[in-house]
């Protein structure tokens, strides 16, 4: 069974600002970690190499620092790690960033399946994991909240719906991205560490997936970021005195006076 | 302050560091409160290779020293102590394996402890014998090709919870000290069994039960090293683990000086958080200063003993005493700077106050400590 979990690299949530300038993430001094979906991904991958045997292979396009978030991802589990990373993939919107993954995914070859995380916590689209699954001509599903049958040929799964879930049946090669109750991503052993520090990650450039320029980075972005802005703080604070009863009182009075 | 941590070392602290925050803390209070093993973390610390950590490669483990085992327990121990307690008693318990084991015993039991799937316990304490070990009463008899055990340890962390338990017993009454030899006992051995889960004070997550032999027949070839060197071993393995507790005892005291700062900044009286009165500012200084320099003390003991294998009795005393004391007092002084809310169980120091009290009393009371301490003072000073 082979495995590719496509990973990135987004800033800490915690830690993001806006430059006010620009309206674009200040990225400068901002922590970077492993895109907290991609997590569950990775683990959901390592998983299933334990149960059907295989292996995992980890895809992050991004600088070269993504290198990071690949090595963590080898130090819980996964086998091996590429960075896709060209100046040439700058700007790139999800258009051309599924391009790119997918001609980076058939350089490194014959998979059964591919694991997104549903979406990256910067960008919020949604979007790389099907148009990946396009790309690659292969059936996708989306937000997958649990795998409950897996063998060499396919999988039994739920999908996650706004009133409930759905359970379907697929057969590899296939793709899927998970929302993060599919499963608890494990903490990273030691033994894993220490591969994950001496790991050789193979790096692609524009050149070497045979991408043409003019479906990569901004050229080959379709997406215009007109404006980008924080949306105005609106907190009214109201603070309620007086006895418990009292409190509650006031409280619900104030709820009503929205109905 | 920098210890100079190795590379494996800094590795070590980080995924026992993530256990500890993401696992122990937000499950410690209910754990405490219902009294419940902690499989599950324990189960996470196996698959991240902590159990490894002692235990010789060729065994499976990553073949760590006394400041490896040290670092991890620190950690765990900020969360808490009774699943510290827990995984640290598991080291325990192969110790003597690890010690004075043969060849094939240690191929027969290390690589299960190693990789977490399987617990040890280690039997020493009975009824009459706790810090006075010589009033061992369980005795194995051999009666043909197999040792036939008779007798009740007491206070025995991991029972109930542990599959391989090494247990003292007296082989030879005649010989004194030197009558008692170590076998190995495994879970569900015919005469072999567990009393009920103790109800303790503290570190309320460990299983601590009686080990009950009545007529337990066991192989021949479950004896550790020979017969008639239960002591020495008992001794060795002591010395070896008493770090590890006083690991512990940095990690419970780092952890409620973090509790007590954090709660001295954001609480406010006389119109000013409490950490802008000097009271208690001294008070959380004092704190740090004895934890800093018991952690020196742990950390410089953990390498001699890491460079000196054969002479590490003093300082593996030294700093389990001067470190758990430390916790004892920092425990409970971020109760008091907590005041009220310190004593409630909502906050996690008054579950530490509990907690850190086994620390002075189990492996070695800390008066048995100063004993070991005053004696090989005596001997230096007699030499000199």
């Amino acid at each position: 069974m082979k495995i590719i979990v496509c990973i990135k690299q987004v800033p800490d949530a915690k830690d993001v600002r806006l430059d006010p300038k620009t309206n674009t993430l200040a990225r400068e001094g901002v922590q970077s970690i492993m895109n907290p979906y991609d997590q569950h991904a990775v683990e959901e991958a390592v998983r299933l190499k334990e149960l059907l045997g295989g292996e995992v292979t980890v895809l992050s396009m991004g600088p070269p620092q993504a290198e990071e978030v690949l090595r963590q991802a080898i130090s819980c589990g996964a086998d091996h790690a590429v960075v896709v990373s060209d100046r040439a993939f700058a700007g790139a919107d999800t258009w051309a960033t599924s391009y790119t993954l997918a001609k980076a995914v058939n350089v490194i070859g014959a998979f059964d399946l591919v694991l997104c995380g549903k979406q990256a916590i910067d960008g919020d689209t949604a979007q790389v994991g099907p148009g990946l699954a396009m790309r690659l001509q292969i059936p996708y599903v989306t937000c997958v909240q649990k795998v409950r049958e897996a063998t060499n040929s396919g999988l039994v799964l739920e999908r996650m719906m706004d009133d409930g879930y759905d359970v379907l049946a697929l057969d590899f090669p296939a793709l899927l991205t998970v929302v993060k109750n599919i499963n608890e991503p494990r903490v990273p052993s030691l033994k894993g560490k220490m591969r994950a520090k001496k790991v050789e990650i193979r790096k692609l450039t524009a050149a070497d997936i045979g991408a043409d320029p003019a479906f990569i980075g901004l050229p080959g972005s379709p997406t215009q970021v007109v404006k980008v802005f924080p949306p105005e703080a609106r907190c009214i604070r109201t603070v309620f005195t007086g006895s418990l009863d009292e409190q509650i009182g006031q409280l619900v009075d104030s709820l009503q006076s929205y109905l | 302050m920098d210890y100079f941590l190795s590379e494996e070392q800094e590795m070590i602290v980080e995924i026992a560091r993530q256990i500890t925050d993401e696992r122990i803390i937000p499950q410690r209070a209910e754990l405490d409160e219902k009294d419940e093993f902690p499989r599950a973390i324990l189960g996470e610390m196996a698959r991240a290779d902590l159990f490894g950590v002692p235990i010789p490669e060729e065994f499976g483990g990553f073949g760590g020293g006394c400041l490896d085992i040290v670092l991890a327990l620190e950690q765990l121990g900020r969360g808490c102590i009774g699943v510290g307690t827990a995984f640290a008693a598991s080291s325990l318990g192969i110790y003597p394996i690890l010690i004075a084991g043969s060849q094939e015993m240690r191929e027969k039991y290390l690589p299960d402890v190693a990789s977490g799937k399987k617990f040890a316990a280690f039997g020493l304490t009975e009824a009459n014998a706790g810090s006075d070990a010589s009033g061992i009463q369980t005795t194995a008899v051999l009666d043909g090709d197999e040792w036939v055990l008779n007798g009740t340890k007491q206070w025995i962390t991991n029972g109930g919870e542990a599959q391989i338990y090494t247990v003292v017993a007296i082989t030879d009454r005649s010989k004194g000290a030197r009558g008692a030899s170590m076998l190995v006992v495994e879970e569900g051995d015919p005469g072999f069994s567990c009393g009920p889960k103790e109800k303790k004070m503290g570190i309320r997550a460990s299983s601590t039960t009686e080990l009950i032999f009545k007529d337990c027949r066991i192989p021949k070839d479950r004896l550790i090293g020979r017969k008639g060197t239960g002591f020495i071993t008992v001794m060795k393995t002591l010395d070896s683990s008493r770090p590890g507790i006083a690991a512990l005892g940095l990690g419970l005291a780092q952890g409620a000086l973090d509790e007590a700062a954090s709660y001295a900044k954001q609480r406010v009286q006389f119109g000013k958080p409490i950490m802008a009165f000097q009271a208690v500012q001294h008070m959380l200084a004092d704190m740090a200063i004895q934890l800093e320099a018991a952690r020196s003390l742990v950390y410089g003991a953990a390498r001699h003993i890491d460079a000196h294998p054969n002479n590490m009795s003093k300082v593996s005393s030294m700093c389990k005493v001067f470190a758990t004391d430390m916790a004892m007092k920092v425990a409970t002084d971020a109760v008091q700077v907590m005041g009220g809310y310190g004593y409630m169980r909502e906050y996690p120091v008054e579950k530490m106050m509990r907690d850190a009290k086994i620390l002075q009393i189990y492996e070695g009371t800390n008066q048995i400590q100063r004993n070991v301490v005053g004696q090989e003072l005596n001997k230096e000073y007699t030499r000199a």
